[in-house]
């Protein structure tokens, strides 16, 4: 398939977030302040296509020729902690303003399920590498622009006083969500996979 | 006395603490699977196996394992079990494997989890992780339940595939409950509620 159609499938038709409801947790709680959402964002998009290259090596390279699949869930996730470890030493040492913004997301990506849902959906998929490298720079590129809509809409949605005490918060972010998520199915069908 | 804390330890979770409706963790499976009653079951099931055991082995080995590497120590026990739910189920239920699909390996970072063995196997002897890990498992199915239930129900007109609310409801059923739209709608609207009668 094209490598624009794999794009606009992953950022607006099947987006990361709103349809396939992967990385949830970070989309709740860093959408508050339109700054770290765009922090977050940078370090997801650095992370994920990464982890997506190297997990991909990996499963074709070594589990696959030695017939050891059934290990993917251990190896990805130690890969990913690895890496990102990794990733926060290396930009602590060359470059301490960016570690200043993406300092505090780097630990919590670990747990963000995106990042291993991207590692094994690539492996699933039929993707030659180059496939995979689009693929998570797609999913990458949908989780932002749905981060930093969400991001722009809380920032106004606090200053709202019209919403009853025990909806505020969570419960009120969650049905905007889906007010979100009901705008992005218009996308649905607009290219085939 | 001894009985007592421990059945403390298990109600606990299920709902003064419920992991999904009050603490809001593990929401992305909460939001996948739960189309239907049968996989939030399926869902739930997997969890409770996987939190229980790998709390069982965290307090087990919780005088061993050095405190640096506690992290990454947590994640190879916690994915041992996933890749044994996820091979189990795989043959012994096939539909239900393929009807949950990306979301059973991906138990691995489901914050719950990782949660309770560092606040609470990490600190506690086996027997109380035991109930601990019981009753977060049950309390996190009780709220993916309560999510599948609604939107089956609307989205279907059915409750595990059976259906209960006639032909006439089935042909006109409330769709976008069944995708994705529908997940975000109830869990919030499930919150909400759950907030007014706490009171909060």
């Amino acid at each position: 398939m094209g490598l624009l159609t794999l794009i606009i499938w992953t950022v607006f038709v099947n987006n990361v977030i709103l349809s396939q409801f992967l990385g949830i947790c970070p989309f709740m709680g860093v959408s508050k302040k339109l700054d770290s959402a765009i922090g977050m964002s940078a370090a997801v998009l650095f992370v994920i296509v990464l982890a997506t290259v190297i997990t991909y090596l990996l499963q074709f390279g070594v589990l696959v020729p030695l017939k050891l699949e059934y290990l993917q869930t251990i190896m990805f996730i130690l890969v990913i902690a690895a890496l990102v470890q990794f990733v926060e030493m290396v930009i602590r040492k060359v470059s301490p303003a960016l570690f200043e913004a993406l300092g505090i997301f780097l630990p919590l990506i670990t747990t963000n399920c995106a990042v291993l849902g991207t590692a094994i959906m690539a492996t699933q998929k039929d993707f030659n590498l180059l496939q995979a490298v689009v693929f998570a720079v797609g999913i990458s590129l949908g989780f932002a622009l749905v981060l930093l809509l969400f991001a722009a809409i809380r920032e106004r949605l606090d200053l709202e006083t019209s919403t009853p005490r025990y909806m505020k918060g969570m419960p009120i972010a969650l049905v905007t969500a889906s007010i979100l998520s009901l705008a992005f199915l218009g996308f649905s069908g607009m290219v085939k996979m | 006395m001894a009985d007592s804390s421990l059945f403390k330890e298990f109600a606990k979770g299920t709902v003064k603490e419920n992991p999904l409706l009050i603490s809001l963790l593990g929401m992305c499976p909460a939001l996948a699977v739960t189309t239907s009653l049968t996989n939030a079951v399926g869902m739930g099931a997997a969890v409770i196996f996987v939190l229980t055991m790998s709390n069982i082995v965290v307090a087990l080995l919780r005088k061993i394992i050095p405190d640096a590497v506690r992290i990454p120590a947590f994640i190879v026990i916690i994915a041992s079990f996933v890749t044994i739910v996820d091979l189990s189920m795989a043959a012994w239920v096939p539909s239900l494997s393929k009807s949950l699909g990306l979301f059973i390996p991906l138990i691995v970072v489901n914050c719950i989890i990782l949660a309770r063995a560092e606040a609470f196997a990490y600190k506690n002897g086996v027997a109380r992780s035991i109930m601990d890990g019981v009753g977060m498992g049950l309390g996190y199915t009780l709220g993916l339940v309560s999510v599948a239930f609604f939107r089956e129900l609307l989205g279907n007109g059915t409750l595990f595939g059976i259906g209960v609310l006639g032909e006439a409801f089935k042909a006109n059923s409330v769709l976008v409950m069944i995708l994705p739209p529908g997940a975000f709608l109830t869990l919030g609207l499930i919150v909400g509620f759950m907030n007014r009668i706490r009171r909060v």
